[in-house]
């Protein structure tokens, strides 16, 4: 029932045109961003070469790439969020749903993971890019491997949290703003405290995506991402139950 | 209503239901038989809606239980659900998707297997006459076709209970023929409740009728008997060449003539005397040349006028007396007061006494 109701997601995301030029105008800024990291490498190169312990192409042009895509999936991720609930609300299609022999659980996973999917084939073209330097040179695997887990994580909780700012309203472009506003205080929250053990760095998911970028793999990383989206998950779960006591 | 028939589909029992401070909903109790179709009449905002949400589990009632098929939808929702087609107000259609996969996606959503489902899809279109459209993206489809999967989707999984509200809103008076024709198919296997203002539309599909006003069922009765009952002793009766009004009024039994247009006339009578042939006989005489004489029959929305208006009647002498809440043998004694109210009681306005003349 998940996988359907994913499905019908995935189906109704790829039948829109925006969806189409969304994914191509993203492409296009992705690959322009790598060609660029690519071209400054190259060119600070022969004096990379003189360090004692440079760092690498992976490190160089691969880390910084994978954190603007970071910064772009911050960004990204409320406009695609916004439709799920609260455009099934404002089309009436929800009482669908509600009617449907079917748990908030069904509801929530269904949508999170549709959605998840989209953003694994949007971002797929990153690493397919950067896997394409090593034609040329060796590539560290690891730090690959450790940016594509966190990328994964972080869009899991930007989808998670505006899963449940969907879930509050029936106008999308209030919950894309609600959820732009949130994932961006944030981060700016996280950015802007400077005191080391400041508690914004500890609830901001794009700091806890610094160490994946650097290659460092936290136990304690992960399970902030999985508590993070977990929270927001069950958060919507318990609106939708809510939905039916409330109307 | 009886209890005597095991096979009920469809059973809610004192439901109330608020939002806010304010109460919708008061103690509504349903019952409905397998292949019974039954019509939810009542006013915009008398809860109808509500009521519907609530017995399809889009709301949860405040107090009070409903069992579909004998299963409890608060504690077994999932199981309950699967026995249930619900068209809401307003079609639940995804517009971007085209109607062959909208409609095996509401299938599956109701548990069907996929070859399952697609039997049932060409099943259900040629039923509701989708054929031509299957592959359309309902987004671009008329009113009238989206209203049609709409009804689609609440039946492919052929449910026990379906569940329409105001079916034929919007449409054009071939497709609201088709849509109450294709009810009444439904009424065959499965039970059916409608929702409606549209008094006709209960007259021709309804086997039975409730009566819903402020959030009270205030009757229920067979939508015959309902007929029945609001029957109106008198004729309209058209004559070439009238007498006075003081002639007509004179013949034996007589209560009331309204004069309609110069030629047309309203006569209500005694219901035991029936002054036409008294009538007949004085036109043949005095050359009045009559062109037609028709009985009156009440339609549903004098009925209905009748006893909205009894219970508010009741409402206010209760209000005026002590402030209680209003007893639960409501509807049947308010039954017996318009029945014993009705043959003396004049039907409302000429307007829709000439509506009723025209009535096949």
């Amino acid at each position: 029932m998940i996988r359907l109701l994913a499905m019908r997601e995935l189906r109704s995301l790829f039948s829109m045109p925006s969806t189409w030029f969304m994914l191509a105008g993203l492409q296009f800024i992705f690959a322009w961003f790598f060609l660029a990291r690519l071209e400054a490498f190259l060119e600070i190169q022969p004096q990379l070469a003189q360090l004692a312990n440079p760092p690498g192409v992976t490190a160089t042009v691969a880390a910084p790439v994978f954190n603007t895509v970071a910064l772009l999936l911050m960004m990204l991720v409320p406009m695609f969020t916004m439709r799920l609930i609260a455009e099934e609300r404002r089309s009436h299609t929800f009482a669908l749903l509600l009617s449907a022999p079917l748990s908030g659980r069904h509801i929530v996973l269904g949508k999170f993971l549709g959605l998840m999917v989209f953003l694994v084939v949007l971002v797929a073209s990153v690493p397919l890019m950067l896997y394409t330097m090593a034609l040329g040179t060796d590539l560290d695997h690891g730090l690959l491997l450790s940016n594509m887990l966190g990328l994964l994580l972080l869009a899991a909780s930007y989808v998670a949290l505006g899963l449940y700012v969907s879930a509050l309203t029936t106008q999308p472009v209030i919950a894309a703003i609600g959820a732009l506003a949130a994932s961006v205080g944030l981060w700016l929250a996280d950015i802007g405290a400077s005191a080391e053990d400041s508690p914004w760095h500890v609830i901001s998911p794009f700091n806890h995506f610094q160490n994946f970028n650097a290659g460092l793999l936290d136990s304690g990383d992960v399970a902030f991402f999985v508590l993070f989206s977990m929270f927001f998950l069950l958060l919507t779960m318990r609106r939708i139950h809510n939905n039916r006591i409330y109307g | 209503m009886s209890n005597t028939i095991p096979d009920i589909t469809l059973c809610a029992r004192n439901l109330t239901r608020g939002f806010g401070n304010k109460q919708i909903i008061h103690d509504v109790s349903l019952e409905l038989k397998r292949g019974e179709v039954l019509g939810l009449l009542g006013h915009n905002g008398a809860g109808k809606t509500t009521t519907l949400q609530m017995l399809t589990g889009c709301l949860l009632p405040d107090s009070g239980a409903i069992e579909i098929c004998g299963i409890d939808l608060a504690r077994q929702p999932v199981s309950a659900k699967t026995h249930i087609g619900y068209l809401p107000e307003t079609p639940p259609l995804y517009r971007e998707l085209s109607v062959n996969d909208y409609l095996i996606f509401a299938a599956r959503l109701r548990g069907m297997q996929p070859a399952a489902a697609n039997e049932a899809l060409a099943q259900t279109m040629q039923r509701c006459g989708l054929e031509a459209v299957g592959k359309k993206i309902i987004g671009t489809l008329s009113k009238g076709y989206q209203q049609r999967v709409g009804i689609a989707q609440a039946i492919i999984h052929s449910p026990s209970v379906v569940v329409l509200d105001e079916p034929t809103v919007g449409l054009d008076p071939t497709q609201i023929r088709d849509i109450r024709t294709l009810i009444r198919e439904l009424g065959d296997s499965s039970s059916v409740i409608l929702s409606t203002h549209l008094l006709g539309e209960v007259e021709s599909v309804c086997d039975r009728v409730e009566i819903m006003q402020a959030g009270k069922l205030i009757y229920s009765d067979t939508s015959e008997r309902m007929q029945q009952f609001g029957c109106v002793a008198g004729f309209i009766v058209s004559l070439r060449n009238p007498p006075p009004l003081s002639e007509l009024e004179n013949i034996a039994g007589v209560c009331n003539v309204e004069q309609l247009s110069a030629r047309q006339f309203r006569v209500t009578h005694v219901p035991d005397e029936n002054p036409s042939g008294a009538l007949l006989a004085l036109a043949a005489q005095h050359g009045w040349q009559l062109e037609q004489l028709t009985p009156l029959h009440a339609t549903l929305e004098e009925v209905f006028v009748k006893i909205t208006d009894t219970e508010k009647m009741r409402a206010d002498m209760q209000d005026n007396q002590k402030p209680v809440r209003p007893d639960p043998s409501t509807s049947s004694g308010l039954k017996a007061m318009v029945e014993g109210c009705v043959p003396t009681e004049t039907v409302h306005a000429s307007t829709s006494s000439a509506r009723t003349e025209e009535k096949p």
